[in-house]
């Protein structure tokens, strides 16, 4: 094969259900669900760092937990409910209580490994509502930013589930 | 950081997967992917067909009962740590589990895949051997059980052949009169371990050790377990007996420097976590004791 051959791969019919939507696309087996989301899908939300599992950048939800979308393959994500950093916004526009927690707490200031927290910290405080410092700091420890310093998000986490249970309660 | 081409089956029967796998030499089995697909997108592994394994719900399974704890090859390490029976029955699951990389990872990692990865710096190796634990593989020609002492032949090297997936793995269940502890030291919590040390100490119904070993996470190129029973001669649990243990350890491992710590730090690591833990495992039997008594 010569430099200007266009690669051609067999590709497959996949259905992959993001935010309650179905959507066809036609893809080759390796490619990752993280690309398939941004390039087949057009939901460019989930942020592509590391590509090996490192940075959580690329978090999304699948069936409700925390999961690497470079970790998997979208080939193999037919059978779950995928929820990406799109997904977490209200039907109406308005910011999720993790979304208004960033905001409020100054939980970010670049925005490249935000979507990633903001999916993980989402599943978080559903699973732990009332977080203490040290759970929210384990919440997040998985996920890399090069920006804030972390006490910011660590005050988001706290933010958020207060928000939250408000939100809850009313 | 994409990996090259490969084709790709995602089989609804073991039959069908074990068959295909069969069919194609080098072909590699995909459970949780979270070591796996790594590799592949680095390319240093390159994967003619992948065996997609996820949709065999017959290896789902967690059972429990008086024996040990039994689970299949995608068992998530999440819903294993989440079991209130494996728990109860062979604690070090869970006190181990609680330390493999980050929750994130847990939510689609299986155990199983974890062990048969074989690195010597996973917890879940170890714990396979510590617990004198065993694998169930498959392959067309039928099934075998190899035992944790034989399982483990080099840095991500084990005896399976090539047509074989593994299909279930069994931990036996903590004995009569023994506590449990696992520790480990790492730059960031979720991260791999410098050194990670296991134990499990057994006493009699006086309170005297008479077992303990340890095992080892990331000091050697394959889980390293040590009989430290002759260092508790006198059945005492004190500075004597515990720094025996470690030096007894050290002779067995061999830590190596790397990026990430110094031959020599590994090595120190190894000696104060081995007393560490065999405390912890000292206190936890007497607890457990003092339970089964009160009940």
């Amino acid at each position: 094969m010569s430099m200007t051959d266009p690669i051609s791969e067999e590709t497959h019919p996949v259905r992959l259900r993001v935010n309650g939507i179905s959507y066809d696309i036609d893809i080759p087996p390796r490619r990752l669900l993280s690309d398939a989301l941004r390039h087949d899908i057009g939901l460019t939300g989930t942020h592509v760092g590391c590509e090996h599992g490192v940075c959580g950048a690329c978090t999304i939800l699948v069936d409700g937990k925390p999961t690497r979308a470079c970790l998997m393959f979208a080939i193999g994500a037919q059978d779950v409910e995928i929820t990406t950093v799109e997904g977490l916004t209200r039907q109406d526009g308005t910011l999720a209580p993790v979304q208004q927690a960033f905001k409020d707490c100054h939980g970010l200031q670049c925005g490249f490994c935000t979507p990633g927290f903001l999916t993980t910290i989402a599943a978080g405080i559903s699973d732990n509502p009332d977080p203490d410092q040290e759970q929210a700091r384990e919440m997040i420890a998985g996920n890399l930013c090069r920006c804030t310093g972390y006490q910011n998000i660590v005050a988001s986490v706290l933010r958020a589930a207060e928000l939250q249970r408000e939100e809850d309660a009313s | 950081m994409k990996p090259a081409p490969f084709r790709y089956e995602r089989p609804e029967t073991l039959d069908r997967a074990l068959a295909a796998l069969a069919a194609e030499p080098g072909a590699k089995v995909l459970a949780g992917g979270q070591s796996l697909i790594p590799l592949m997108s680095m390319r240093l592994s390159s994967v003619p067909l992948l065996i997609d394994i996820n949709g065999l719900s017959d290896l789902a399974h967690i059972t429990v009962d008086e024996t040990g704890v039994r689970f299949g090859a995608i068992v998530r390490h999440s819903d294993l740590l989440e079991h209130g029976g494996a728990r109860e029955v062979q604690p070090l699951i869970a006190a181990a589990l609680a330390h493999v990389a980050h929750p994130t990872i847990r939510n689609r990692g299986t155990t199983v895949g974890s062990i048969v990865h074989a690195d010597a710096s996973g917890e879940m190796p170890m714990i396979l051997c510590l617990t004198g634990g065993s694998l169930t593989v498959a392959s067309t020609q039928g099934r075998r059980e190899i035992a944790a002492t034989d399982l483990f032949i080099g840095p991500l090297e084990t005896s399976l052949e090539a047509e074989e997936i593994a299909v279930e793995a069994f931990m036996p269940a903590l004995a009569a009169g023994s506590g449990i502890a696992y520790d480990e030291i790492a730059r960031r919590h979720g991260d791999y371990a410098l050194c990670g040390v296991g134990a499990v100490v057994t006493l009699d119904e006086q309170g005297r050790v008479t077992h303990a070993r340890t095992g080892y996470v990331s000091v050697s190129e394959t889980p390293v377990i040590v009989d430290v029973t002759e260092c508790f001669d006198e059945g005492q649990v004190d500075e004597r007996s515990l720094t025996a243990a470690g030096e007894l350890a050290l002779g067995q491992l061999d830590p190596e420097t790397d990026i990430h710590g110094t031959s020599d730090y590994r090595a120190q690591l190894a000696r104060s976590l081995t007393a560490r833990v065999l405390r912890t495992a000292h206190e936890d039997a007497r607890a457990r004791g003092a339970q089964k008594v009160s009940a």
